[in-house]
Formats: structure tokens, sequence, C-alpha cells
């Protein structure tokens, strides 16, 4: 080691190696041979002290000693006296005075330069401060001063090699002991990782940044039912599976990268056997002490059974357990999932399709059958479908939908309808019989934009509705405004029922009058609903409903209640002149099986004979009703019931026909009097047309009351032509029982 | 089980250490051929430096003989490096032979070889940790069990805080150090400074940046913060030497422009 002292400042006394003998100028020391007072053994410990003083001020600057320069000195004295002591002595062996050299090393004088520092101050002060004995001649005194200094040397380079053969040995042993208690410690944070990574259940995979898979536990190796050496073979670019949610190897490239620390997704992969194995997985980035990637850590948990369990639970929950197709809670998810696309700007189309006269094979052959009908429907319309962004799923009862996601355009959905239609049209068979089942199929086909899912179910349905009023077996295309017509024609039926208990409808009269002498011959009863929102509705708004939804029947019952009990409260009043009352029938009425009995229980009930009843039926409920419904008829004139035909002359007035008909009256419809304007106007022929019906009536001896007459000019014609009763504006408009009390009072 | 290649080594003596060029400084042999190395090459670049660690040495030999004289006789001496001659333990016992003594370390090869040195005696101790978490330092058996910390304690920082960079927050880890300590205790402290040295400081710092324990030379004004809250005994915060220097202590050392050296108390 080169160690160049510096000078320090101010002491000059012993800084440079090479005049370790050449005092400062502050130095107190060389005047050392004048003899001290106080006896010899005094003066010669005296100048032994000074000698010490002046060898600690030499070598101290090449010490690195923790010692002050006092304290050194102090260490130097005993050393120096033993020094000088064997100067006196007839020496065969100088090795006593390696102690001195040794001394130095003890005080952490560990430089060479101390050594060379202090033979040089022994060489040439020692006896300057310590004269030997004059007995002693002066060249055995020299040889005796070379022999020590020898030993000295020797001295303090034995006991420097001992010492740091020593120190060595201690800090070696010392890196040795903190290596194994390192190593320990590794090793026990190892093994407990280890027994972590081999004992946890879940999957452990260690890959580095080139996508090899360097280590991998037990419970990664069984869930891939593999074997340890065949899985540190793969590399992770070969665990891609085809149903890997789309953005996973992006991750997992971030990941590499350094750009991120963890992702946590569900990933499936591949068992060496090729069945799938899903996973909760969870992949974390190891980094180095500078924060570089080192490695990547996969953990994974087999979710596949509960996935397989979460998917069935999702399958049966969102299919038809009976046809297999998917069910409301599908069709509406996939089509809410067209509408949750960003940006919208979809087209999606929806056809909603109701089997018509399902619920007759329902009731006639029994649910087994129905529902045997049910899975064919399904799978001839499963059959229609062109392509997966075509689907088709069961609402519920015998009504489905078809999805079409993005169109090509309103005629791939109405081609989609059509399809359905024409697989229809063959028969069912199904035990021995063939079932026709037709379907009415309300599109829909629209932008996402401006509309909800909702509100295009809706308009499917509304859309539905219309095709079953024309009469089903077809389509309807969805139109705004005829669906807004279809939309109040369904409020008003769908509330009727309702309406019939809470006793919003009532009945007005209009009278029938003599037109020889205006007498009150009879009155029509007419039904009004007094609807909440609409006001009131006449029976051309709500009957033709109540016909197709079949709640005509028990309209007309009450009809028929209301009208015979109030019949009755004018005989008792009026015992001589009461009114015959005329209640409508509707077609649905006339052919349904109970009539004969319910208008017999409603006269006995209202203690009405007969007489007092008229029932008006028209044309079309009669033409080409079967014989039950004409036997019916029979019965109730037979029972005394009048019996008269409505409007006549708008049907195609099949007079051979009136022949075989119970008919007493004929009511002429309104059409036929329109024409007549007095003596002067109108279209000659029309009164001759009226003239020809009247004479038939004549011929027949029916009755005929003519309707819709609105001015006096028509009902002189009317009388001209003797007709006997007519009804109309002209006499009297429809109002209230009370209008028609107080007219008899009156 | 095959060790994965992937888990760290623990030690490594291919990289020098501080507390082993510090016992080269000192003359001594418990070190490496990469602490002499890197030692050597600071000695060439700096010559003072083994007079500069000596003056610390003597700084804080004259700090623990001062601290017995105040009746403190527990000290904790963190950053202790590798014993050498005229340790903390000989010098309070020469004071006081009842003084009892922790080392703390936090190089394993400094702490194994002070335990060596120091097995079977009871009345002192030498832990691993690190003085950045001064609470589980303080909390640790070593400590506790040698320590009475309800008494005052003189805690050494002798050339250690140097070697915390400012972004592990030295001020406040000595703050939570200083705050856990009994009113009376003393802090010991001498830490190095460019000041005085300014063309030294910045290769010395260097040099120091490729060793295991890169250093951070710090001002007067810096070091004075270590001291919060605590009573500066006289002189105060002074260059090492001048830190109540021995009496009769006559030469000018060069290497007072090293380093700031002084002694709080807590109150």
């Amino acid at each position: 080691m080169t160690r160049s002292p510096a000078a320090p400042a101010g002491t000059g006394t012993a800084g440079a190696s090479g005049r370790p003998d050449a005092p400062g100028p502050d130095d107190p020391v060389p005047d050392a041979p004048a003899a001290p007072a106080g006896g010899p053994r005094a003066h010669e410990q005296e100048g032994l002290a000074r000698f010490a003083g002046f060898w600690a001020r030499v070598i101290y600057p090449f010490t690195a000693t923790s010692m002050t320069r006092d304290e050194l000195e102090r260490h130097l004295l005993p050393l120096a006296t033993r020094l000088r002591s064997l100067l006196d002595e007839d020496l065969l062996d100088a090795s006593p005075a390696q102690e001195v050299g040794r001394g130095l090393v003890q005080a952490h004088c560990t430089d060479p330069q101390v050594l060379a520092q202090s033979l040089t101050v022994i060489e040439a002060c020692l006896l300057l401060y310590r004269p030997a004995s004059p007995d002693i001649p002066s060249d055995v005194v020299r040889s005796r001063l070379s022999r020590l200094q020898a030993a000295v040397a020797a001295g303090f380079a034995r006991a420097l090699r001992d010492r740091t053969r020593h120190e060595q040995e201690a800090i070696t042993r010392a890196a040795l002991t903190a290596h194994q208690r390192s190593q320990r410690a590794l090793h026990e944070s190892e093994a407990k990782f280890r027994a972590l990574f081999e004992g946890l259940a879940v999957g452990i995979g260690v890959g580095d940044l080139q996508g090899r898979i360097v280590d991998v536990n037990d419970a990664l190796v069984s869930m891939f039912d593999s074997t340890p050496e065949d899985m540190r073979k793969m590399r992770v670019d070969d665990l891609v599976h085809p149903d890997d949610l789309p953005g996973v190897w992006d991750l997992y490239q971030q990941l590499i990268r350094g750009e991120r620390d963890r992702f946590v997704m569900e990933k499936p992969y591949f068992r060496s056997d090729g069945s799938v194995l899903w996973t909760d997985l969870r992949v974390s980035l190891i980094r180095d002490e500078e924060g570089r990637p080192q490695y990547q850590v996969a953990m994974l948990e087999d979710v596949t059974e509960r996935k397989q369990i979460n998917d069935r639970l999702r399958h049966q929950a969102t299919h038809d357990p009976l046809t297999g197709l998917g069910n409301r809670v599908l069709f509406l998810e996939r089509l809410e999932e067209v509408f949750a696309h960003e940006g919208g700007g979809r087209r999606v189309g929806v056809c909603y399709l109701d089997l018509d006269g399902f619920k007759a094979v329902n009731d006639s052959l029994g649910h087994a059958t129905g529902d045997r009908l049910l899975v064919a429907v399904a799978e001839r319309l499963t059959g229609c479908l062109r392509g997966p962004h075509q689907s088709v799923a069961r609402m519920g009862g015998d009504e489905f939908t078809a999805l079409v996601v993005d169109p090509a355009g309103p005629h791939e959905v109405t081609e989609l309808a059509r399809r359905f239609l024409a697989a229809l049209a063959a028969p069912v068979h199904i035990d021995g019989r063939d079932l026709s089942v037709n379907v009415s199929i309300g599109v829909v086909e629209s932008s996402t934009d401006g509309t909800t899912a909702a509100r295009m179910v809706q308009s499917a349905d509304i859309s539905l509705y219309r095709a079953k009023a024309r009469g089903g077996n077809c389509y309807a295309m969805h139109d705004p405004e005829a669906d807004a017509r279809e939309m109040s024609r369904y409020h008003l039926s769908t509330r009727m029922p309702e309406a019939l208990e809470s006793g919003e409808f009532f009945l007005e009269y209009q009278p029938m009058v003599s037109l020889a002498d205006g007498s009150l011959k009879g009155v029509e009863a007419l039904v009004r609903w007094r609807h909440p929102e609409h006001g009131v509705l006449g029976p051309d708004r709500f009957v033709p409903l109540a016909e197709e939804t079949g709640l005509i029947v028990p309209l007309g019952r009450w009809v028929l209640e209301q009208a015979c009990s109030q019949a009755r409260r004018w005989q008792r009043e009026f015992p001589d002149c009461a009114p015959r009352v005329n209640v409508n029938l509707s077609v649905h009425q006339v052919r349904s099986p109970g009539l004969v009995q319910d208008v017999a229980r409603v006269l006995k009930n209202c203690e009405l004979e007969p007489g007092a009843l008229q029932l008006e039926v028209t044309e079309s409920a009669v033409v080409g009703a079967d014989d039950q419904a004409l036997t019916a008829l029979r019965e109730l004139t037979d029972m005394g019931v009048g019996l008269a035909l409505d409007d006549f002359g708008t049907g195609y007035s099949n007079f051979a026909g009136l022949r075989r008909l119970p008919v007493q009256t004929l009511k002429i419809d309104r059409s036929f009097i329109s024409g007549l304007r007095g003596a002067e106007g109108g279209d000659p022929r029309d009164e001759q047309v009226l003239a020809g019906v009247l004479s038939l009536a004549r011929t027949l001896e029916l009755a005929v009351t003519v309707e819709g007459v609105e001015t006096e000019e028509q009902a002189e014609r009317l009388r001209s032509l003797s007709v006997q009763s007519a009804q109309g504006w002209h006499f009297a408009r429809p109002g209230p029982a009370d209008a028609i009390t107080r007219a008899l009072r009156g | 089980m095959e060790r994965p290649d992937w888990v760290p080594d623990g030690i490594d003596v291919t990289r020098p250490s501080a507390a082993r060029m510090y016992d080269y400084y000192l003359g001594g042999s418990h070190n490496f051929e990469a602490d002499r190395e890197a030692a050597a090459k600071a000695i060439e670049m700096w010559p003072d430096l083994p007079k500069i660690m000596q003056a610390n040495r003597a700084f804080m030999r004259r700090a623990v003989r001062h601290a017995v004289e105040l009746g403190v006789t527990q000290f904790l001496d963190i950053g202790s490096g590798i014993p050498t001659f005229g340790n903390v333990h000989e010098v309070a016992r020469a004071a006081d032979p009842q003084s009892r003594v922790v080392y703390v370390d936090r190089d394993p090869i400094a702490v194994a070889h002070s335990q060596a040195l120091l097995e079977g005696d009871t009345r002192t101790g030498v832990i691993e940790a690190d003085l950045r978490d001064g609470a589980a330092l303080l909390e640790h058996p070593g400590v506790t069990g040698v320590l009475d910390l309800e008494r005052p304690v003189a805690l050494l920082l002798v050339a250690v805080l140097h070697f915390v960079q400012d972004a592990d927050e030295p001020w406040d880890a000595v703050a939570e150090l200083r705050g856990r300590l009994a009113p009376g205790s003393l802090l010991i402290l001498s830490h190095a400074t460019p000041e005085g040295r300014a063309d030294m400081a910045g290769p010395h710092q260097d040099l120091y940046r490729r060793t295991g324990n890169p250093m951070s030379m710090r001002s007067r004004s810096e070091v004075t913060r270590f001291f919060e809250g605590f009573e500066m005994l006289d002189p105060g915060l002074v260059y090492m030497a001048e830190w109540r220097p021995d009496p009769g202590c006559r030469l000018e050392d060069p290497t007072r422009f090293s380093g700031f050296a002084g002694v709080g108390r807590k109150p």
C-alpha cells in the first residue's frame, strides 16, 4: 500500500518518511542529553519518557489507532523501557525485543511506515535520551542496538502477520456465517414457498419473458391432466383457446412489456385430452431489484364445474324446456344486446308470432297433443332460419318471436315471416291426425336509434293484432298509424270486461213510431259505453271488438236483462201502451248454444211476456247459419218472442232465404231511403226498389220498419208508400229510458 | 427439490462494503479484495481519508467517555460496522465497567463478525437491523434484552447517516428513534460534509456510489436537523477534531474539515 502521508500543517516534526530523525522547530525534545535532576533513576525514567514522547509524535501520523497521541505515548513508554533495559543486558538472544514490535501492532499501529519510523527513532535517539552504561564498549552497544532493531522488526512483522491472518480468518468466517444464515433464511422462505407452491389447490405456473414455462406445481399439472415434464415443454402461446376473451393476449403482452403488473380474467384451456378447463386466471409480473420484468407467475383456479353449473342454470333460465328454444328472457337479452351496442345505429328485425286456433286444439285434443304440436311448430320455425343472426324464441303459450340482427333490410324480415307462414301451411301429423295450424305474425324492422327494445316488441305485438284482425294466417308489417288505431282497439278490448263489471255500459232507447198516427210502436235498445277517458262510445266502436274477444255474449246478455227489466217497468206503469222492446243479437249470440235458455231465463226473471220482446238479427247472422242456429231462432219465435231482420238491404238480401226464416219484421236499412228527397228530387229508381221490397214484404206477410228517417219529406214519401212504422232522428234520437217514460206520460 | 434459479442469492463479497472499507482505512484486515481495491482508490483520490476516519473514531471515544461522565452508561451504536481496536464497549467499560452496549448494523457480515467477537458477553448485544425502521429496531429483543429503554440511552449515529439517501428520509428515521428514547438520552452523531473540502466531496461520493453503500454528504444545516428537539451540548455541531479535544492535543488536525460532529441531549 502506498500511503503518502500528508504534511500536517504546523507539525513538520516527522512528516516525510525520509526524515524521521529531523525534529521540527517546535520540537522540545532533543536537549535530552542534559541530565535532569532527581537522582540517576529518576533521570533515567525521565529520559525514557521523553523518548517515548518523541517516538509517539513521529509515528502518530502513520497510525490509524483511535488512541490520542498522549495515550499512544503512554502505551509506548513501557516498550521503550523494555528496549532500553535489553540494551544493558548481554543477550545472546535478542528475541525479547520482539515484544516491542508486537506492542506496536497491538496499539493498532499496523502501517509498515510505523515500523520504519520506529526503527529510525530507536537507531537515532534511544541512546541519545538514555545513554548506555559507560562500562559497555560503544561498539558492543551499537551491535546490541542493531540486533534489538532486527528483533523489533521481526516481532512487528510476526504480530502483523498473525493479526492479519486472524482478521482474515475472522472476516471470512463471518462472511461464511452470514452466507449460511442467508442460505438458511432463503431455504426457510423457499421451503415455505415450496410448501405453498406444492400444497395449494390453486394451480401455479412460472414463465419467463420469452413465454417458456419454467415451473409448475402439482395442482396445475393435475388440472391439465398432464405431467410436469410435458407442461415444462410448453410455451405460454400454446395455451390459446378459441373461447379466449378478446383482449386477453393484449393484456399478456402489456404485462410482459412491464406496462402492467397483473391482470385477472376467466380463461379456458385445453386439457391434454382436449376437454375444456375453465379457470379464474390471475397473472402477476415479477420484477428484479431495478424494476425490470423478470418472470410471470400465473395462478389458476379450476372453475370448470362451477362454470358448467352456471351454464346449466343459465341455460335453464333462458330456454323453454318444452321446445328447447330460447325463452322470453333470452330473446329480450339478445335484443337488448343489439340496443346496447356502443355507437348505436344498428338495425334489427322482430317477428311476433301467435298460432291461430291453438287454443281449440288444446281444448279439444288435450295438453299433451297441444305440447307436441308446439314442439313440431318450433322445429318448423327453426328450420326457417338462415344464419346465426336469426333466432327464434318461445315467449310462452302459443307465442313465438324471431329476431334478426343487422338485417339486410325490411325485406329480410318479411321474407322470414313468409317462410314461417309457408312452413306451417302443411298440416302437422300427430297421433294419426292432421292438425292444421296457422300463424299470425307482426313484423317490425327498424334502426335501434330513437326507439327501445321494449317499444319494438310492443310494435311487433300490435302489428300481430292487426294480422289477427285480418283473419290470421298472414303477417302485418309495422305501420305507426295502423298500429295506433290497433292500439286503441286493443286497449278498448282489454278494458271491456272490467267496464262491464264496473257498470260503464248503459242503454239508450230509440222510438219506432207509427207513420199513420205518430204513436209509439216500440223502442230499440242501443248499448253505449261511458269510457272514463274517451267519453261515450257508440256500439260501432266496441261491438266488433266484443265479437272478436267473445265478450259479446256476456255483454249481450246484460243488454237483454237491462232492456227486459225496463220493458217490464213500462208495462207496470203503462199497462195499455207500454212499447215493445227491440234488442239486437250479434252473430256470436245467434250461434251461441245457450241463447234460447238465456232468453227464457231473462224473460222469466223479469216476469215479461215474450211478446213484449223483439230480437233483431242481421242478415249476416242468419245467412249461412247452421240448422242449430235456425232451430234456436224458431224456438224463440215459437215461445212468442218477436224476430226482426235488421239492416235489411245491406247484405245480399236473399229474398228466397227469407221464407226459411222465422222472421216477422223487416227493418229496412237507411240506405234505401237516403235517395228519397221529396217529390221532385232524388233518384226515382230508389223509390221503385223500396216499393218492390215493401211489396215483397207484404207478400211474405212481414211487418216493415224503415230506419234512418231524418226528414219530413222522407216520412211523407214513406206514408205515401203505406209503410207502417219508421225510426230515425226525424222522430226521435236515442235517449234514456226516462225520456220514453216522459213521452208515455205526456 | 431443485432450487429455482430465479431466487436471488444472499451474500456477495465481490461488492465493496462501507464497513469493511472503514476497517481497511483503520489498518485492519477484516476486508476482502473488492473492499481493499475500492478503499485504495478512495485514498488515492483523498489521501487524508484514514486520518479522517481516525478523527471520527477519536470523536466517538471522547463522546462515549463524556456520556459516561454525564451518567449515561447504555449505548446503542447504529452502523457499528466491523468492531476494531478501541470500540465503544471497550471505551465505555474503561470508564464504567457496568456499561451496556448494543451494536446494530445492516451488513450481515459485520453483524456475524461482531457476534463472534462478543459471544458470551451478556452486557453487549449485536443485531442486524436497519435504522430506517426505527420502531422494529428498538423493539428487537436483542436491544430490549440488553438495554433498558426507560432509562437514558446514548444513541450513536457515528459516520452512518451519510449512507442513508434523502429519498429514504433519514430525518424521519432519526426523529422516530429520538422520539422513542427516554429523557436525558444523548444523540452522538458525526456526518460527512462537503463543506471545507468541496473539491473532494464529489469524486468521493461518486466512488461510493459504486459500492453497496452510496454516500450523501450533507451541509451543516442539514446535519443540524438530525438533532431537532435535542439540546446541543457544548460546543454544538463542529468539525470532528474541534469537539472537546483532549487537553494537550497539540496537533492541528488536517482532517477537521471533513465532517461534523456533535452531541445532543433529550430534555
